[in-house]
C-alpha cells in the first residue's frame, strides 16, 4: 500500500484515501469541438504509459477531495514529488543540479 | 523432434532419462530474419509456431528479454472461457477455445487443458440480466453457456455458500462447461518446442532497445542487447511492456499498465472441482492439479511496471472468497505475486497494423490474455503473414479508437441504476 | 514407548504436562513442547509422507522451514487445520493430531507404490504423456493425479473462530529477535523511538535458544536474551510481539505481520481472536531475520531420523529431547560439531561425525575427538538404510569405493547456513552473490531498511552485535563470546549424490525433487533457474524453497558450467510462511464484508414487510407482499393501485449533488448534453450526461432552486462516480468557475408519491405551497415545509402519473414517511418497491441507464437526441459524439417490443434476430433490455436495443430462446397513456 503526500493537506497518508486519476498534464483542447478524429483519439485514448518517471494525477478522495499531480517512478513506485493541480509540469527532483524548487517550496508556493 | 508419448517415457525410464532432447534450441542470432517477434510469451511463441506451420515462414526469431513465459504467461491464473458478449470477442475467444481443445495433440505437448467448467456467479438482478444477455448471445453464436439456479450451482461446486442470508446472496450462475484451465508454463514450452522444431530461433536474455526504420518509415530490424538484428517484419507481442516497445517505433498506443495480483494456497486434496468467478464481489478461484487453490486478485489502481501491488488488494479478494466459501477461512495463503496487465480503454485487445509499415502489434489483452493465447497467436500469425487481419480479428484494430467503434466488454458489464 | 526426554536438559517444566493424540494414539507432552519435540520425546520420527512418491518422512527441522512433518491439527470438528508444521505448532492439552497424504496408515501407505514406479515419473513427465485419447486427460488422467497430489484435507465446516486486525505505525520495526534483533531493538528503544520487535517463536533468542555455548555481556546467551526482553517489555515506547511472523514487506515500508494468539492454548478465552493481522507502516525497518541451516544432498537423505544438526540441538537444549540414541553426523560446516558435542555431553552415543571437508575447523574437531567422538574428515555419507526410520549410514572416503555401514537411529546434517533474505528481497532490495561464502547477501537496500546479523552475512558475534546496535541508532554497545568460530558450508549435491546413478538425493523434500531431476531439467533445455523451478517444482512446496533453493541453483549451475549468478535466483515472494485467509480478512466478513447501505426509511420498510434487493451496495425495497401474495401478485397489485389511486416509494437512494455558485448553470452546461442557463428557478429538467466519448454515462432530474443553486439527482449506482467526474472537470479543466459541489445523497430522505391521488395525500402535510397544477405544474421544484420540517418538494414523475418527490432531512424521513403512509392508506394507496417502479416506468418508455443502456449507447440511440443541445459550443462529449461510428447509420436504437402472444414475457437479455432460421453463428440485431408483465395493460411489454430500430416500426422480429422462438413487433417505447395527459393530472 502506497504512502502518498497530499500537497493540500501536507500529510503522508495511506493509499486507501486516494484515487489514481490517470496521466497528468493532458489538457482538454480549448476548441475540442473543432479537433479532428485523430486528435480526439490522441487526447482521449492514447497514453505514454511511461516505464520509469511518470507524471500522474491523484485525488485525495477520502480526504480533502482535491486533485493533485505527482511524479512517480513506475518501476519502483517511489514518489519523487507531489504538487498542486494547476502548476506546470514540475522537473524531476534531483535530476538537475540547478535550483529546482524543493518539495516544500512547490507545495507552499503553488497556486490552487 | 523426438515425439513425446508414454512409450518414449518408458523407454527413457530404462536408461535413466538420458536421451531426452532440449525442448528448444537457442542458437546465435542470424544477422536478419523474415520475421522477428518481440516477446517470448505464449502469444509470441504461438505466433511464430503458426507462421511456420500455416504460412510457410520459418526464418523467424522470437526475442525475449528474460526467460520464455516469464511475463504474464507464467503469472496468470489460467482461466479459459469464450462466453463473451460481443461478436468480435466471441469470434476470437471461441477460435481460441477450439484450438485449446486440440492443442496438446497439435503440439505433442500436454498443456493440460482441463474443461472442468467456468461458473460465473450472479448476485442481483443486474447480474442476471447481463448473464442472460451473454447466454442468449452465446447460444445464437454457437457457444455453450447455460444458466444455473443457485441449487444447480451448489451441485456443480459443493463448497459454494448459497444461503439467502449472505451479504450478496447468489441468485443463479452462468456456466460454460467447455471453459476450464490449462498449465501455463506448458503452453510457453510446448509452443517453443514446436516452433523450434520448425526452425524458429528462440533467443532469450536479449532485450530489444530500439526499432530501426528504413527510408520509407518501414521497419528494418531491432537494436538489442546482443546487437542489431535485421527483420523484414516485426510483430510486437510484449504484454506488460507493449507501450515501451511501441514507443521505440514512435507509435503511441491506448494502454495503461497495471499490477494484477494472484495467490495460491497450500496444497489440499481435491475440494474444488471447477472455476468460479464473481464480478460483483470480485473473486475468481480454481484448484490446480497440485492441490493449490489458485485465486485471482484485483488490479492495483495505479499504473506501474513493478510487478508488485498492495496487500489490501489481496485481503479484499480473500474477503470475497471467504464470503462465497466460508469453509476456506482456515486455509492458508502460500504464495502471492503480481504481473503487469496492459489495459485498453474498452477492455478489448488490439491486434493491428500500425502507422509504421511492416510493424504489427498484438497487445492490450488486459486480464484475459491467457485464454486467448492460441487464438490470438494464430490470428496474429495471419496478420503478420498477410499484412491484413484475419476476419475473426478484424474488429481489434487500433483504428477503432479514432472511429469510436469500440468493443466495450467492460461497459457491457457496467453496473448502474 | 521409549522416552527420549533427558533429565536436566532443556528449559521446559517437567511438572506441567499436556496430553494429545497422534493418529489415534495418546501421547504425553510437556507444556511448551512443539508437536515435533513432543513426538520426538516419545521416540516418534515418522510424521508424514511426501507429495509425489509418498516416501516416509520424519521431522527435518525445528522451525518454519519444515517441509516434511505437515500434520492435521484439530481442537474440534470445525477447528481443524491441515498442513500444520509440527516444528512450529505448540502442543496443547486435548489436541487431535493426524498425519496426512497417506492411506490407509502412515506406516503402510498404498501411495508409496509410486516410489517403486518413480523411474517413470521424472520431473515434468506429465508434459510428455496422457495426451491420448484427447478427452482422457480431463476425464481419466487428471483426476488420478489430483487425488494423488495435494497434502492436507481442507476443512469441511465454516471456521467458528474469529480474527482481528490492527494498523500500527512505528519509528523502527525490527524483524527477528535473535541476538542481532534484540541488540538493534534495545539500541533503538534507548533513543526514545517507537519500536516494534517481532519474532515468530514463543520466546525471543533466535539461535541463542539452541546455542548454549555463546555468552553475551558475560551471561549465557539465552539469559541475556530474556533479560533484554524484560527490559524492552518494560519500556513504554516498545512493543514486543512474539509468536508473530513478519510475512510480507510491501511498498513504502508497509509490512504485514501475523500474530498467533490462541493456537497454543488448551482452553482459549473465546473473546480472543485466534490470530491477529498487524499492518505496520514503519519509518525504518531493521531486518534481523537470521539464517536457515541447509541439509546435505546425498542418496536417501530423507529417511525419518535424518534432520538438521541445529534442529537436533534445539530439541536437546530447549526441549530436553534427544533425537536418537545412536546418532551420526554428516556435515560440511563446523556448527554441526557443536550439536554432536552437546548430545555427547548429554549422554547420547554419537557414533561418528562424517565431514566431507578435508580440513574442518581444528578447534571443533579436537573438541569432538576429546569427547571420544570419531571424526571422519574427507568422508561422505553415500547412502542410508532403514524404512520408516533410518537404521544405518554408509560412509566412504571421498573418491574411494570402499565403504562402511554404520548403524544409527538418527543422522544430523549441516550443509551450512543460508541467510534469510526473504523480506529484504520482498522489499525489492538487490542481492549480490558472495562467491567466497557461496551466499546471496543484501547489496542495495531500496526502501528505508537495513539488514543486520546472519541475514546480512555477518558471522562474527561481536561484529554482529555492533552492527545491530548501530542499526538501532542508539549509543549502545554490547559484546559476547562464542565457543567456536564456525567455518565451512557447501551448496549442491554432495559426494555420493550419484551424478550418474539412479539414486534419490533429495533437494526439495516435500515435492520429491532430486538432484537428478534438476539435471534432467537442464538437459531438457531449462537453463533459467525460473524454468528449472517450474519444470521440477523445486522450491514451490509450502516451505517455498527455504532449504532447497540454493542446492537446486548450485546443481543447475554445475550442470550448465556457469557461475551461480548467471543462472539467476528465483524471486522470493510473500508470504514468508503461509498465512491463514481468516487472518487476512480479519473482521471483513458477514455484514462487515461490505457494509450494506440502508436508507433512512429502512426500518419502516421492514415493518411494512418489504422484500429487499441488492442494488450496488444498497438494500432497496423490492416489493411489499401481503399475506398470501407471491412477488408477481404483489407487483401486479402495486402497479394497479399506483395508477388507480397512488403509490408511495422510497427513492432515497437516488444520488444527489448540490451544485452551488455563480457559475453553477455554466458548469452544468458543460457537464450535461442539455442546456441549463434557460432553466428558471423553481423548475426541473431531465438531464443526460455523457463522458468525452459521447456515450450515456448517467441521467437524472435537476432542479434549479435559485440562480446559483441546483439540486442534481443521479442514478442510484452512479452517484459517487458522477461526483468524482464533476469534481475532476471543476478542479482541473474549469478551475476558474465559481462552483461548489456537495454530495447530499445521505442528507435527504426522498419519498415519492405517485398517482391520481398523490396531491390529495401530501397536500395537508405541505405548508406554504400551492400544489395546484397552475401554481406547481409538472417539473416544478420548491422549498417548503412538510409537517414543519424544511423540505424540498419536486413535482416529478417516473411513472407517468402526477407525482411528487418529498425531500426531507434524513433524520425526519421516517416520521414524514409514516404520516404520508397513514394518509395514503386511508385513501387506498399502496407502498411499492423497485420492481413496480421498473414496470411503471417501462409502461411509459422511460429508460434506466445501466439497464437499457450499457456504455455503448449514445443519447440519440436511447431516443434522447432531443436532450443534446444543438446550440451549445461546448460540453463534455460534444466531440466524441461526432466520431464516425457514433454518426453511422444503422446503430442500435431503443425501441418498444410487443410479443405476438400478449401473455409471453420476454427474457431480459434475449437476443433479437431478423431470421430465426439462419445457421449459427447468427447475425444478432440487438437484445431485450427490459421486459415485464404489465397488469395495467393486461399484456407483456418490452424495450430493446435494435439495429436501426426506429426505422423498423411495425416489423416482426424474433427472439430465439432455447426451446422456442418468440415473435415480436417493433413499436415505439410508450405503451401507456401515449398522449401523456395523466402526468399533468
Amino acid at each position: 500500500m502506497l504512502l502518498i503526500h497530499c500537497p493540500y493537506c501536507g500529510e503522508n497518508r495511506s493509499e486507501l484515501e486516494f484515487r489514481w486519476a490517470g496521466e497528468a498534464h493532458i489538457a482538454r483542447p480549448d476548441t475540442i469541438s473543432a479537433i479532428s478524429d485523430e486528435e480526439f483519439a490522441e487526447y482521449f485514448f492514447m497514453r505514454d504509459n511511461t516505464k520509469g518517471i511518470a507524471w500522474e494525477r491523484w485525488r485525495h478522495i477520502h480526504g480533502c477531495g482535491r486533485f493533485f499531480n505527482a511524479i512517480r517512478d513506475t518501476v519502483s513506485d517511489k514518489f519523487l514529488l507531489t504538487y498542486k493541480a494547476g502548476l506546470p509540469r514540475q522537473p524531476v527532483p534531483g535530476a538537475e543540479a540547478v535550483a529546482e524548487p524543493s518539495v516544500a517550496s512547490v507545495v507552499e508556493g503553488g497556486a490552487a | 523432434m523426438r515425439k513425446y508419448s508414454v512409450f518414449a517415457l518408458v523407454k527413457e525410464a530404462m536408461r535413466s532419462h538420458k536421451g531426452w532432447e532440449p525442448h528448444w534450441v537457442s542458437p546465435e542470432p542470424r544477422s536478419s530474419y523474415d520475421v522477428i517477434i518481440i516477446g517470448g510469451g505464449g502469444h509470441g511463441l504461438g505466433a511464430a509456431y503458426y507462421l511456420a506451420k500455416e504460412h510457410g515462414i520459418t526464418n523467424i526469431a522470437v526475442i525475449e528479454r528474460g526467460w520464455l513465459g516469464g511475463g504474464n504467461t507464467g503469472r496468470n491464473t489460467t482461466i479459459i472461457r469464450s462466453n463473451y458478449l460481443y461478436e468480435e470477442s466471441m469470434d476470437i475467444y471461441e477460435h481460441s477455445l477450439k484450438l485449446w481443445e486440440g492443442l496438446s495433440q497439435d503440439l505433442n505437448y500436454n498443456v493440460m487443458y482441463s474443461p472442468r467448467g467456468v461458473m460465473m456467479l450472479s448476485h442481483n438482478t443486474h447480474d442476471m440480466q447481463s448473464f442472460k444477455r451473454h447466454i442468449n448471445a452465446n447460444r445464437l453464436y454457437g457457444i455453450d453457456n447455460e444458466w444455473l439456479t443457485p441449487e444447480q450451482a451448489k451441485k456443480f461446486c459443493p463448497p459454494l455458500d448459497i444461503s439467502k442470508t449472505a451479504r450478496y446472496p447468489i441468485n443463479g450462475a452462468a456456466l460454460q462447461k467447455r471453459g476450464g484451465t490449462a498449465r501455463h508454463d506448458a503452453v510457453a514450452w510446448g509452443y517453443a518446442r514446436a516452433a523450434s522444431d520448425r526452425g524458429v530461433h528462440i533467443i532469450q536474455n536479449c532485450e530489444v532497445t530500439g526499432i530501426r526504420r528504413g527510408p520509407n518509415g518501414e521497419v528494418t530490424g531491432v537494436e538489442t542487447s546482443r546487437g542489431f538484428i535485421g527483420a523484414k517484419k516485426i510483430g510486437v507481442s510484449a504484454a506488460g511492456h507493449s507501450s515501451v516497445v511501441m514507443q521505440m517505433a514512435g507509435v503511441r498506443v491506448p494502454l495503461t499498465s497495471n499490477p494484477l495480483q494472484a495467490l495460491v494456497s497450500e496444497p489440499l486434496k481435491p475440494i474444488f472441482p471447477c472455476v468460479v468467478m464473481s464480478n460483483t464481489v470480485h473473486a475468481y478461484i480454481s484448484q490446480s492439479d497440485k492441490g493449490e487453490l489458485v485465486i485471482g486478485a484485483g488490479t492495483d489502481q495505479y499504473h506501474s511496471y513493478s510487478q508488485t501491488g498492495g496487500l489490501q488488494i489481496i485481503t479484499h479478494t480473500l474477503d470475497a472468497i471467504c464470503e462465497l466459501f466460508p469453509i476456506f477461512r482456515r486455509v492458508k495463503m502460500m504464495r502471492q505475486w503480481g504481473g503487469i496487465t496492459d489495459n485498453t480503454p474498452d477492455r478489448s485487445a488490439i491486434q493491428s497494423v500500425t502507422p509504421v509499415p511492416n510493424l504489427f502489434v498484438n497487445c492490450g489483452w488486459g486480464t484475459g490474455g491467457f485464454k486467448a493465447t492460441p487464438g490470438s497467436a494464430n490470428l496474429f500469425a495471419h496478420l503478420i503473414a498477410r499484412g491484413e487481419p484475419h476476419p475473426l480479428a478484424a474488429g481489434l484494430t487500433l483504428d477503432r479508437f479514432r472511429t469510436g467503434r469500440l468493443i466495450d466488454e467492460a461497459a457491457a458489464a457496467a453496473v448502474a441504476h | 514407548m521409549s522416552n527420549f526426554r533427558i533429565k536436566g536438559a532443556g528449559r521446559l517444566t517437567p511438572a506441567r504436562t499436556a496430553r494429545f493424540t497422534f493418529d489415534g494414539r495418546i501421547y504425553t507432552a510437556l507444556e511448551g513442547d512443539t508437536v515435533a519435540s513432543a513426538l520426538l520425546a516419545n521416540g516418534v520420527h515418522l510424521m508424514g509422507r511426501s507429495f509425489k512418491y509418498h516416501r516416509p518422512r520424519g521431522i527435518l527441522t525445528a522451525g518454519p522451514e519444515e517441509p516434511n512433518a505437515l500434520l492435521d491439527v484439530s481442537r474440534d470438528a470445525a477447528r481443524r487445520q491441515p498442513n500444520v508444521r509440527a516444528s512450529v505448532q505448540d502442543v496443547f492439552d486435548g489436541a487431535i493430531i493426524r498425519s496426512q497424504n497417506r492411506w490407509p496408515f502412515l506406516s503402510f501407505d498404498i501411495g508409496a507404490f509410486n516410489n517403486l514406479l518413480s523411474a517413470f515419473f521424472p520431473a515434468g513427465f506429465y508434459y510428455k504423456t496422457f495426451m491420448w485419447p484427447r478427452e482422457a486427460w480431463a476425464k481419466l488422467y487428471e483426476p488420478i493425479i489430483r487425488r494423488a497430489a495435494g497434502l492436507g484435507v481442507a476443512p469441511k465446516e465454516a471456521d467458528p473462530d474469529h480474527y482481528a486486525n490492527r494498523f500500527a505505525h512505528c519509528d523502527v520495526l525490527v524483524a527477528g529477535a535473535g541476538a542481532a534483533g534484540l541488540a538493534a531493538a534495545l539500541s533503538a528503544a534507548k533513543t526514545g523511538a517507537e519500536v516494534i520487535l517481532v519474532d515468530e517463536r514463543a520466546e525471543v533468542g533466535g539461535a541463542l535458544l539452541f546455542d548454549t555455548a555463546t555468552t553475551i555481556d558475560g551471561k549465557p546467551g539465552y539469559d541475556w536474551a530474556q533479560d533484554v526482553f524484560q527490559q524492552l517489555k518494560a519500556m513504554p515506547n516498545v512493543r514486543v510481539l512474539t509468536r508473530t511472523t513478519v510475512f510480507g514487506y510491501y511498498n513504502h515500508n508497509f509490512l504485514g505481520l501475523v500474530e498467533r494468539v490462541t493456537d497454543h492454548l488448551a482452553n482459549p478465552d473465546p473473546s480472543l481472536p485466534r490470530e491477529r493481522l498487524w499492518q505496520v507502516r514503519a519509518r525504518k525497518v531493521v531486518l534481523a531475520t537470521g539464517a536457515i541451516e541447509r541439509h546435505m544432498v546425498f542418496a536417501n537423505n530423507d529417511r525419518p531420523g535424518i534432520m538438521l544438526a541445529s534442529a537436533a540441538r534445539l530439541y536437546l537444549n530447549h526441549y530436553g529431547v534427544a533425537v536418537g540414541s545412536k546418532v551420526g553426523v554428516y556435515t560440511a560446516h563446523d556448527s554441526a560439531y557443536e550439536a554432536a558435542i552437546d548430545l555427547k555431553r548429554a549422554g547420547v552415543d554419537v557414533v561418528a561425525i562424517v565431514d566431507c571437508r578435508a580440513k574442518p575447523g581444528e578447534a571443533v574437531v579436537s573438541a569432538a575427538r576429546s569427547l571420544g567422538i570419531e571424526v571422519l574428515t574427507g568422508y561422505s555419507v553415500i547412502d542410508t538404510g532403514g524404512r520408516l526410520r533410518i537404521s544405518s549410514m554408509t560412509v566412504a572416503r571421498n573418491g574411494s569405493s570402499n565403504n562402511r555401514k554404520i548403524p544409527v537411529d538418527a543422522l544430523l546434517m549441516s550443509g551450512g547456513w543460508t541467510p534469510s533474505v526473504h523480506l529484504f528481497s520482498q522489499s525489492r532490495g538487490k542481492l549480490k552473490f558472495d562467491a567466497a561464502s557461496e551466499r546471496f547477501l543484501p547489496d542495495v537496500h531500496v526502501q528505508d531498511c537495513v539488514s543486520v546479523g546472519a541475514c546480512n552475512g555477518t558471522d562474527d558475534l561481536n561484529a554482529l552485535l555492533s552492527e545491530a546496535a548501530a542499526a538501532g541508532g542508539g549509543e549502545f554497545s554490547v559484546s559476547g563470546e562464542v565457543a567456536f568460530a564456525w567455518t565451512g558450508g557447501m551448496i549442491g549435491a554432495a559426494e555420493g549424490a550419484g551424478k550418474d546413478k539412479i539414486v534419490k538425493a533429495f533437494v526439495d523434500f516435500q515435492h520429491d525433487v532430486t538432484a537428478k531431476d534438476i539435471r534432467l531439467a537442464v538437459r531438457e533445455g531449462m537453463h533459467s533457474i525460473e524454468h528449472i523451478k517450474r519444470f521440477t517444482t523445486n522450491g514451490m512446496a509450502s516451505d517455498q524453497g527455504k532449504l532447497s533453493n540454493m542446492h537446486g541453483l548450485a546443481i543447475a549451475a554445475e550442470m550448465l558450467g556457469k557461475e551461480i549468478p548467471q543462472v539467476g535466483l528465483t524471486t522470493f515472494r510473500a508470504p514468508y510462511t503461509p498465512v491463514t485467509y481468516g487472518t487476512l480478512i480479519a473482521h471483513s466478513r458477514g455484514d462487515l464484508f461490505d457494509p450494506a447501505r440502508k436508507t433512512p426509511l429502512h426500518a419502516e420498510l421492514v415493518k411494512q414487510g418489504a422484500e429487499f434487493e441488492d442494488v450496488g451496495n444498497w438494500k432497496r425495497a423490492w416489493y411489499f407482499p401481503r399475506r398470501g401474495e407471491d412477488m408477481h401478485a404483489a407487483v401486479n397489485r402495486e402497479c394497479r393501485t399506483a395508477r388507480e389511486v397512488a403509490g408511495i416509494f422510497d427513492a432515497s437512494t437516488l444520488g444527489k449533488i448540490e451544485v452551488v455558485g455563480p457559475d453553477a448553470a455554466k458548469f452544468l452546461n458543460l457537464m450535461y448534453t442539455n442546456a441549463w442557463d434557460n432553466l428558471k428557478p423553481g423548475k426541473c429538467r431531465y438531464g443526460i450526461m455523457t463522458r468525452e466519448d459521447g456515450f450515456v454515462y448517467d441521467d437524472g432530474v435537476v432542479g434549479r432552486l435559485s440562480e446559483d443553486r441546483f439540486h442534481v439527482t443521479t442514478t442510484t449506482g452512479g452517484a459517487p462516480r458522477v461526483l468524482h467526474h464533476m469534481e475532476d472537470y471543476l478542479q482541473t479543466e474549469f478551475p476558474d468557475l465559481k462552483v461548489w459541489l456537495t454530495s447530499t445523497t445521505e442528507q435527504w430522505a426522498v419519498i415519492a408519491v405517485q398517482g391520481p391521488k398523490a396531491r390529495e395525500i401530501i397536500a395537508p402535510l405541505v405548508e406554504g405551497l400551492d400544489l395546484s397544477n397552475e401554481a406547481f405544474p409538472h417539473m416544478s421544484v420548491a422549498e417548503c415545509t412538510v409537517m414543519g420540517v424544511p423540505a424540498r418538494l419536486f413535482r416529478v414523475s417516473f411513472t407517468g402519473e402526477i407525482g411528487f418527490e418529498v425531500n426531507v432531512p434524513a433524520d425526519y424521513g421516517a416520521a414524514v414517511w409514516k404520516a404520508i403512509w397513514e394518509r395514503g392508506q386511508a385513501l387506498g394507496a399502496c407502498l411499492y418497491g423497485t420492481e413496480t417502479m421498473h414496470v411503471l416506468r417501462a409502461e411509459k418508455g422511460y429508460i434506466i441507464v445501466g439497464q437499457d443502456t450499457d456504455g455503448t449507447v449514445t443519447p440519440d440511440d436511447a431516443g434522447y437526441g432531443w436532450a443534446v443541445s444543438k446550440k451549445k459550443t461546448d460540453f463534455v462529449g460534444i466531440r466524441g459524439l461526432k466520431r464516425p461510428d457514433l454518426m453511422r447509420e444503422g446503430r442500435k436504437q431503443l425501441v418498444g417490443l410487443l410479443t405476438t402472444d400478449p401473455t409471453e414475457v420476454l427474457e431480459e437479455g434475449g437476443q433479437i434476430v431478423e431470421n430465426p432460421n439462419q445457421v449459427k453463428p447468427m447475425t444478432m440485431l440487438g437484445h431485450v433490455t427490459s421486459a415485464y408483465w404489465s397488469e395495467n395493460l393486461g399484456r407483456s411489454i418490452a424495450i430493446g436495443l435494435v439495429a436501426n430500430g426506429r426505422a423498423r416500426m411495425g416489423e416482426t422480429l424474433y427472439v430465439p430462446m432455447k426451446d422456442r422462438t418468440i415473435a415480436v413487433e417493433v413499436t415505439d417505447m410508450v405503451f401507456f397513456d401515449k398522449e401523456g395527459g395523466r402526468i399533468h393530472g
